[in-house]
């Protein structure tokens, strides 16, 4: 679905990504991860075209996509949900949902995409009306999940969703991850720091580090992997 | 009744008492007259500078260079080029009415262009930088006048037509305030917001936040504009000095003052700087005083200093800032509340 081929990244003369090659296999969850810096959050940005690439190409359902403005790429049926939860502090829970939907032609009848995020996510029905700055970490989290799923996306990347939470909640936000995947059929790119939690729930994982991926396989087998084991799941 | 015909019959009653204001505004003192259209000018230039500064969160201190181009646009317009339409018209009130409508647009849509040009390279630029090019840009229009001989050079215009009427200044402010409050609570118009609280999360939603910043510069350099049209023919002479930073600062100071982001507050903080400003003119005569206060009196750069010391100390979030909009309760239990459905 999403075939990312030699893609180098540079932040003014320092280069982030190396050659970085994957794919994304329709309706998997795949993940990436790696220490801070290794350029996985960098990934996920130059996809939704946040930043330019220098080389190599992003092709999504066979068609190249690299370097297109974002709202080209959102359009197409990418959806990402960016770092540290940015949402709307100022708009309230139900207007962040419906910005999410900004894109859509049909803005109409979004009733059962706002059910369909309020099943997931039932905090989120309680606190519609509320300014979502006053929202709690976790709650902030749900409702970026939740914004990006308003534009019926066929491809979620998600960044560092674990980031800031309380640790209980982080295992609520990945099964709901797993469980949009399921249920929905959405192709999810995870992007996160918590490698151990990451290749639980994934189907095929990348390891990144300083800018090249040195290591990918099934994520149930780089969880047995020692060098996998060693450097980020914490075990001898 | 639904709120958007609240909205437009609000609009509409403005439009009709100020067309009544006008009509009864012989008796006035001419004096008095001039204040209270200032008044309206400074509500529509602080109005249409909160939709830049307040709602998208891009810093502009190049406001008066868009009144400025306004303001020579259709004094030049209506005092150089007026003479063909009274001679196939006559001159009556339905021609100066054609001919007043028509320089006022043309001095909005001037300025418009400008703030497309001024907009879309300042895209790559953001907070301060942005600022100080949009100062830039301000000073370059001043001066750009100052040196073109056929609206006066550093002389001034004069021998403008005075048009402005109550009616006028007050229509456009009504109308200017319809326009923004309407476009903000619109799906379209939260975009606005997006931009400010996020620009990234904006993007990432497939918001083009590009287009968002130029129409916030469009837009409110129109009615900047339109603004120094009316201002033109209401003073009946401008000079490139009326129209310099310090003028910028001054709008600023009404949307700061007024809060960022609030119609009402902005409106608000238009009229009472306006007002404070120009009692300032007597303080600055009363022999009873001591010469210091006298002299700060006099030293408007000073008196904004001092209303912006003031601001930031004890209220930040300036006088109507971060109320919640269409009240909602922040923090507050909303169990109860009514989930949309088909609304939008």
């Amino acid at each position: 679905m999403l075939e990312i081929k030699d893609l180098a990244v540079n932040y003014g003369s320092i280069t982030a990504l190396h050659d970085v090659s994957l794919s994304v296999a329709k309706g998997d969850i795949v993940t990436l991860i790696g220490a801070n810096g290794a350029g996985k959050s960098t990934t996920l940005r130059t996809v939704s075209g946040l930043l330019k690439a220098q080389r190599g190409s992003i092709r999504y359902e066979g068609e190249e996509i690299s370097n297109q403005p974002p709202h080209r790429i959102v359009a197409r049926g990418i959806s990402q949900v960016p770092e540290g939860r940015m949402i709307f502090a100022n708009l309230t829970v139900r207007e962040n949902l419906l910005m999410g939907a900004y894109l859509r032609k049909d803005r109409h009848k979004l009733g059962a995409e706002f059910d369909f995020v309020f099943e997931i996510f039932p905090r989120l029905k309680e606190r519609a009306k509320q300014v979502a700055g006053t929202l709690s970490g976790g709650e902030q989290q749900m409702l970026a999940i939740s914004r990006a799923l308003m534009s019926k996306p066929r491809c979620l990347m998600l960044d560092e969703p674990s980031l800031g939470i309380a640790p209980i909640l982080v295992k609520t936000i990945f099964q709901k991850i797993v469980e949009i995947n399921r249920s929905l059929g959405i192709t999810i790119l995870l992007v996160e720091q918590n490698a151990n939690l990451a290749l639980e729930v994934s189907h095929y994982g990348y390891v990144l580090e300083t800018g090249r991926i040195i290591l990918h396989d099934r994520s149930s087998a780089l969880r047995t992997n020692e060098k996998v084991k060693s450097a980020y799941l914490g075990g001898g | 009744m639904k709120y958007r015909h609240i909205k437009k019959l609000a609009l509409l009653a403005a439009i009709i008492l100020s067309g009544m204001a006008s009509h009864f505004s012989g008796g006035i003192n001419s004096y008095y007259l001039q204040i209270i259209i200032f008044i309206g000018i400074n509500v529509t230039l602080a109005v249409s500078l909160n939709l830049i500064n307040g709602y998208t969160g891009q810093f502009s201190l190049g406001h008066a260079g868009f009144m400025a181009i306004g303001a020579y646009v259709s004094a030049y317009l209506s005092t150089e080029h007026s003479a063909v339409l009274f001679k196939a018209l006559g001159t009556n009130f339905f021609s100066i009415t054609l001919l007043f409508v028509a320089v006022l647009m043309a001095g909005g849509v001037a300025a418009s262009i400008a703030g497309l040009i001024v907009g879309v390279p300042s895209l790559r630029l953001k907070g301060d930088y942005l600022a100080i090019v949009t100062l830039g840009f301000g000073e370059i229009i001043r001066v750009v006048i100052q040196n073109t001989d056929a609206v006066g050079g550093p002389r001034g215009y004069s021998g403008i037509a005075s048009y402005t009427t109550l009616f006028w200044t007050y229509s456009v402010a009504a109308l200017t305030i319809y326009v923004v409050i309407s476009l903000i609570d619109s799906t379209y118009g939260r975009g606005f917001l997006t931009v400010r609280d996020d620009e990234v999360a904006a993007e990432a939603v497939g918001i083009n936040t590009t287009r968002y910043k130029v129409t916030a510069f469009v837009l409110g350099a129109f009615f900047a504009g339109v603004a120094g049209g009316l201002y033109a023919h209401s003073t009946t002479y401008i000079n490139p000095s009326g129209f310099d930073f310090q003028r910028s600062i001054e709008i600023v100071i009404m949307v700061i003052l007024g809060g960022m982001g609030s119609t009402v507050g902005v409106a608000f903080a238009a009229i009472l700087l306006t007002l404070l400003l120009e009692y300032l003119r007597f303080v600055a005569g009363y022999e009873w005083l001591p010469e210091l206060v006298r002299r700060i009196a006099q030293n408007r750069v000073i008196i904004y200093s001092l209303v912006l010391i003031a601001l930031m100390l004890l209220r930040p979030q300036g006088l109507f800032g971060r109320l919640p909009r269409r009240g909602i309760p922040i923090g507050g239990s909303t169990k109860s509340a009514k989930l949309p459905a088909n609304s939008t």
